[in-house]
């Protein structure tokens, strides 16, 4: 395998592609409420319980969207594609906060 | 630990909402202080400073000519308020002020008042107007910045590559973010009445702002670290609600500065983050920042230390500051019997 194809397969990994880089999102300073505190940039922001199961499987080592759906799973009664697509949705946004 | 005495004079006891002094939080942090049984002797411009009139921080009050006004008298104020109360350190928190007490160091020293201040040459390093050399030489981004003498270079300045919007700065204060030339020949009109001229125009920064507040031990070392990002803001920019961060590019930056001029004293570095992560540096204030009394909130409190500075204590670097601790700025009146009022327009004093 070539390193640009590598490259390429790496980009393609759903948690690479769309979360915010594993250092800022291990920085994070995150409740049990759900209240998140980033000490670099000084945002705050709050998620719901979804959000802090998926913050909470990243921080604990996660990387990549099977792991943190069956993560969710664990918690939340809901079918893979649902908890995909809130993963998805979940991801967009903390892209926003972070941009 | 037994606290020891120290008498400390401080300036800049105005607290106006939209833009206040710095020097009633720095007298709240030496009252505050572990180390020091603080008496302040709090000395201001204005009568209607408020900082005069509130004995929990300044123990005595004093009116002070303006440096304007003449080296001679305000030489002479000081040496008067230095026989009558004694005070051991002098802490200056106004811009304005410092050119003209840097100069006086050595005659401060000789009356037996410690200092702890930039030299004159760091004071002109760090002016608006030689930002980006000093920018420079630490290897920090810094938005170009120009003098401007004349509102005429409104006409021409995208033709410069000073492209709108502007930000326009008073040499000392103010900074206004101006969109179109007339906003821009209004900025300087305005600032060069307030201010005088020169008026800086510096090119926008886009990004968020972070400021670090901290102290330079005069031989290149950062002492102690502060950094805080601002959360709500007045109509001038000032913080009214700010939280600590900890960012280590920014301290590292801070340290720079500090190195590449041996920075004495205390300062406050500004910078801009952009979405890349660089920093440009926007401004640096060689005082405290008015929301000094966050260093005590996060258990380094920065005034004791300089102080302890002055007194010519070998003070080793502060440990990191912890990050989300917030502050929340509130305004309050002071009741001031007309008889405290009288002593202050009349004898230029208070609790003496």
């Amino acid at each position: 395998m070539n390193t640009a194809n590598s490259a390429v397969a790496r980009d393609d990994t759903p948690r690479a592609a769309q979360f915010p880089a594993p250092e800022i999102i291990g920085r994070l300073a995150v409740s049990t409420s759900g209240f998140v505190f980033d000490p670099v940039s000084g945002a705050s922001f709050s998620v719901n319980a979804s959000g802090l199961a998926v913050l909470r499987a990243i921080q604990a080592g996660a990387t990549d969207m099977a792991t943190i759906v069956h993560a969710l799973g664990v918690e939340f009664d809901a079918a893979p594609a649902v908890l995909e697509r809130d993963v998805m949705e979940f991801a967009g946004r903390l892209r926003k906060a972070f941009r | 630990m037994k606290r020891r005495p120290v008498t400390v004079a401080v300036t800049g006891m105005n607290a106006r909402p939209d833009n206040p002094g710095p020097g009633l939080a720095v007298a709240r942090c030496l009252k505050e202080s572990r180390q020091f049984d603080a008496r302040v002797l709090g000395l201001s411009y204005d009568a209607l400073d408020p900082g005069l009139y509130l004995p929990q921080w300044s123990d005595a009050s004093h009116l002070l000519p303006y440096p304007s006004s003449g080296e001679e008298s305000f030489m002479e104020r000081l040496a008067g308020l230095h026989e009558a109360s004694g005070f051991d350190v002098l802490l200056p928190c106004l811009d304005a002020e410092l050119p003209t007490l840097s100069r006086l160091v050595p005659w401060l020293d000789k009356l037996g008042v410690a200092t702890m201040l930039p030299t004159a040459e760091q004071i002109r390093l760090r002016s608006k107007d030689r930002l980006n050399e000093l920018a420079d030489e630490a290897k920090i981004d810094c938005p170009e910045t120009k003098s401007v003498f004349r509102e005429d270079f409104f006409r021409t300045a995208t033709d410069e590559g000073f492209d709108y919007p502007l930000v326009i700065k008073g040499l000392f204060y103010d900074a206004k973010i101006t969109h179109t030339q007339d906003e821009a020949v209004a900025a300087f009109r305005r600032i060069a009445g307030e201010w005088g001229l020169p008026v800086l125009v510096q090119k926008f920064a886009a990004g968020e702002e972070i400021n670090l507040t901290g102290i330079g031990d005069g031989a290149g070392r950062l002492i102690g670290a502060v950094m805080m990002k601002k959360r709500a803001l007045t109509d001038k920019g000032k913080a009214w609600a700010g939280i600590s961060i900890h960012d280590e590019a920014l301290l590292a930056a801070a340290r720079r500065l500090v190195a590449a001029t041996r920075w004495r004293g205390p300062l406050e570095v500004e910078v801009m983050r952009g979405a890349d992560g660089r920093f440009s540096l926007i401004e640096i204030n060689p005082r405290f920042p008015a929301w000094i009394y966050l260093s005590v909130g996060i258990g380094q409190n920065l005034p004791e230390t300089l102080v302890r500075l002055a007194m010519g204590e070998k003070v080793a670097e502060l440990p990191p500051a912890p990050a989300g601790i917030l502050f929340i700025r509130y305004a309050q009146e002071v009741i001031v019997p007309l008889s405290d009022f009288e002593a202050v327009v009349t004898t230029g004093g208070l609790h003496v």
